[in-house]
């Protein structure tokens, strides 16, 4: 990221040390993840140890160091899901996109993620894609559901996967 | 809205609202929580306002996108009122024909009505449907009668009077008195008296007190207070508020789970709405009272939940609990004293003002006063969020409201607690629910996710999953809990992968007392829960997979075989198709047949047959 919109960052809480979590997680929104430069240069702005900035963006689950696939792939395992069987729809996922959880596609296109809960516990178990839930989702399910992102994709012509 | 300048401008307005305001006047609400959300509710809003331009009814009927109505079940949710009808699983289609047909010729769509389950009977109003009939709805019930974002309908139900009243009325002492007489208890899972916590904050010594609502629900399984902050923010901000006189604060702070993007956004109109009609900053309603609320988003660590370790991370720190010698009410964020309530709990405090401490204890058991609001959700037919007396049982819970187990299935536990608490057997559901009772028989209160577990539901494999996520969770900070849970958890994977060797069982239990003990904060203290009361309740699934290498429930994949009944089987060849491993075989009109070599064990076979031909060994 430019270092402009970073400093407009800064500059929106105040180059406050206490809102770190604020300002990587605003960071994050624009880039996807936290990319290895715009910490470095943070470190430098704010001022503050690169050291501390990594353990503040390794703590927090929220923060990814790596970068993301145009789909982010989320599985609630939350306890409703799992006695659904999300465990089971997890297992499909990771055999059909051949990744594991927090890693991403060669193509780019899909990230794998889980989260121990999405409140939406009437509709699960749930796998959100992008922006959009499926909710009842069988190991059945998973193939015909993340096609149809692909499908998406390729018509787009943006990348193959 | 006009600045409010006194309590007198508050009944005006309020006044002028309700004169506008024409109760008979239909309206539709549409439920626009987080789980209709999921469900694309605002697809049928958009329907519904398209219709009503297109019929140019715009002065003839209201609309209302409303917070959670609790039926998540059957979402997405529309209820017309005066009259209060329900209609459920609504789509964008039908809001043309519940215009014409319901609000203007006053008849009700059948296909759209709640379907009694037993009786087979519809059920037209919404009072009527058993998942609310047998609900006390005095906090959760508001959430369907206004819109989160519109400060105007708060107010016309009554809103910031209970504020009002404590400004113009009460001292902050008379405020704690009132409290600690109402002997309203934390609803965040400790279940400590909250007017006790209050009046310590308020006695400590400090330039500066604090106030903070913790919304970092992280309990699996359990969205109350997302729907709470959701549906109905002003009334945990007028709770902040009251706590903030009554403590002597002046700096509030709202710590959100970074999952609930709505909650953020709702919370912080109802802010901005308050900054700019004077209900909160300086002055407020003229009588002197300052105070500020700013809102943070959490990092995603269940931890944080722990409030030493909320308020690290808001002091921008990584989420790490600390020891609690000294209080929070007397050394908290910054080191200055700081009270810490979460969002159901402030949520009570305007109720117990306006109707009063006698209302209020009249509600519940002996050491438990008021509602508590549940989620239902796991192996049940309603799943949803519940608002019930104390004291109720889980019977009532689950079977009266949650309609029973779907299917074939048997009731065979209910976990309370979230991965603090524990399972309660079939054989205790009669138990009232309170916080001493389910402490008693093992589990515990929590924030109020209720998981309810079927035949199907591996006792051993749920120990599994509470030590996975407990293990992940862990902060890493005393090694009790940081190695501790990872320990249990290899012990129990090993006995659900047919590992399991004798003496599993005690060294389970040897290692969970030293984790409670040894742990700094409740989060290890608490971490055995999970496996100390499914061994108590289940002990004979435990023994049924060291010693027999099998799982009764037929979850856990490396001790279970999938086979085809062939007397069931019709050689439909579906099973075949959705096989990822092609390990089923079998040609037209043959009855097919599974290598156990191939299977995975994935259970697609299973969900994709019609006739139940398939079983798990």
């Amino acid at each position: 990221m430019d270092s402009q919109a970073i400093n407009q960052i800064l500059q929106k809480h105040n180059y406050e040390h206490s809102s770190i979590i604020a300002i990587l997680q605003d960071l994050q929104e624009k880039e996807n993840y936290l990319p290895e430069e715009d910490l470095e240069y943070l470190s430098e702005r704010l001022p503050m140890p690169l050291t501390r900035i990594y353990r503040i963006a390794t703590f927090y689950n929220a923060f990814s160091l790596t970068p993301r696939g145009k789909y982010l792939v989320n599985v609630c395992l939350g306890t409703a899901c799992h006695v659904r069987g999300a465990a089971r729809v997890l297992d499909r996922i990771k055999m059909y996109l051949g990744i594991d959880v927090g890693e991403m596609t060669k193509g780019k296109l899909f990230s794998l993620e889980t989260v121990n809960c999405l409140g939406s516990c009437a509709l699960g178990p749930i796998v959100v894609i992008g922006n959009e839930y499926h909710g009842q989702m069988t190991p059945a399910k998973v193939e015909s559901t993340i096609k149809k992102y692909r499908k998406k994709s390729s018509r787009k012509k943006d990348e193959k996967d | 809205m006009r600045r409010i300048n006194n309590p007198q401008e508050l009944e005006k307005i309020r006044e002028e609202i309700l004169t506008r305001r024409d109760p008979n006047k239909p309206c539709i609400t549409i439920c626009s929580g987080t789980g209709c959300h999921a469900y694309v509710c605002e697809k049928v809003t958009e329907a519904f306002r398209a219709e009503i331009r297109k019929r140019g009814l715009e002065e003839s009927m209201d609309i209302r996108t409303t917070g959670c109505h609790g039926f998540c079940e059957r979402g997405p949710v529309v209820v017309i009122n005066p009259e209060k009808i329900f209609y459920q699983r609504v789509t964008p289609e039908d809001a043309g024909e519940i215009i014409s047909e319901t609000l203007l010729k006053n008849s009700t769509i059948d296909r759209l009505l709640y379907t009694h389950p037993q009786t087979g009977e519809k059920i037209v109003r919404e009072d009527d449907v058993p998942f609310y009939k047998g609900q006390m709805r005095v906090i959760f019930g508001n959430n369907g009668k206004i819109d989160p974002t519109k400060i105007e309908d708060y107010i016309a139900i009554g809103g910031y009077s209970a504020l009002s009243k404590v400004l113009t009325e009460f001292s902050p002492e008379e405020v704690i008195d009132t409290i600690k007489r109402s002997a309203l208890r934390g609803r965040g899972g400790g279940g400590f008296p909250a007017g006790v916590k209050w009046e310590s904050c308020r006695n400590a010594r400090g330039d500066k007190h604090y106030v903070i609502c913790n919304a970092d629900e992280g309990d699996p399984g359990a969205y109350m207070d997302r729907s709470l902050l959701e549906g109905n923010p002003h009334s945990v901000l007028e709770g902040m508020i009251i706590g903030a006189y009554a403590i002597g604060s002046d700096e509030g702070y709202i710590y959100v789970r970074n999952e609930y993007p709505l909650a953020v956004r709702n919370v912080g109109i109802a802010i901005d709405q308050l900054r700019d009609c004077g209900l909160l900053g300086e002055n407020i309603l003229g009588t002197g009272l300052d105070f500020e609320i700013k809102v943070n988003r959490g990092g995603g660590a269940f931890v944080c939940g722990e409030s030493t370790a909320l308020m690290a991370s808001l002091e921008g720190q990584a989420g790490e609990p600390r020891a609690k010698h000294i209080h929070t009410v007397e050394s908290g964020l910054w080191d200055k004293p700081t009270n810490l309530n979460n969002v159901e709990t402030w949520a009570n405090v305007p109720l117990i003002i306006s109707r009063g401490v006698n209302w209020y204890t009249s509600i519940g058991t002996e050491t438990s006063k008021g509602t508590k609001i549940f989620s239902l959700v796991g192996k049940v037919n309603n799943t949803g969020l519940v608002e019930v007396p104390m004291g109720i049982t889980i019977r009532q819970i689950v079977h009266d409201i949650g309609g029973g187990i779907p299917g074939n299935g048997k009731l065979k536990a209910v976990q309370t607690g979230g991965p603090s608490g524990g399972c309660i057997p079939e054989s205790l559901i009669d138990i009232p629910v309170d916080f001493d009772k389910l402490t008693e028989v093992g589990s515990m209160m929590g924030s109020g996710g209720m998981i309810v577990m079927d035949d199907r539901t591996c006792m051993v494999d749920i120990a599994k999953y509470f030590l996975n996520f407990l293990k992940d969770e862990s902060c890493g900070k005393c090694t009790t809990c940081r190695d501790g849970t990872r320990r249990m958890y290899e012990i129990v994977d090993g006995i659900t992968r047919g590992e399991g060797r004798a003496g599993d069982i005690e060294l389970l239990e040897e290692l969970s007392w030293v984790v409670s003990e040894a742990s700094l904060c409740a989060l290890g203290q608490t971490a055995p829960n999970p496996v100390l009361s499914t061994i108590r309740y289940f002990k004979d699934e435990y023994e049924a997979h060291i010693k027999d290498k099998r799982c009764p429930a037929g979850v856990c994949k490396a001790l279970i075989t999938y086979l085809i009944d062939e007397e069931k089987c019709t050689a439909c060849g579906r099973c075949k198709r959705v096989c990822p491993s092609e390990a089923i075989t079998g040609e037209k009109k043959v009855p097919h047949k599974i290598d156990p070599e191939k299977c995975i064990r994935c259970g697609a076979c299973i969900a994709e047959c019609k006739f139940d031909a398939i079983e798990v060994v």
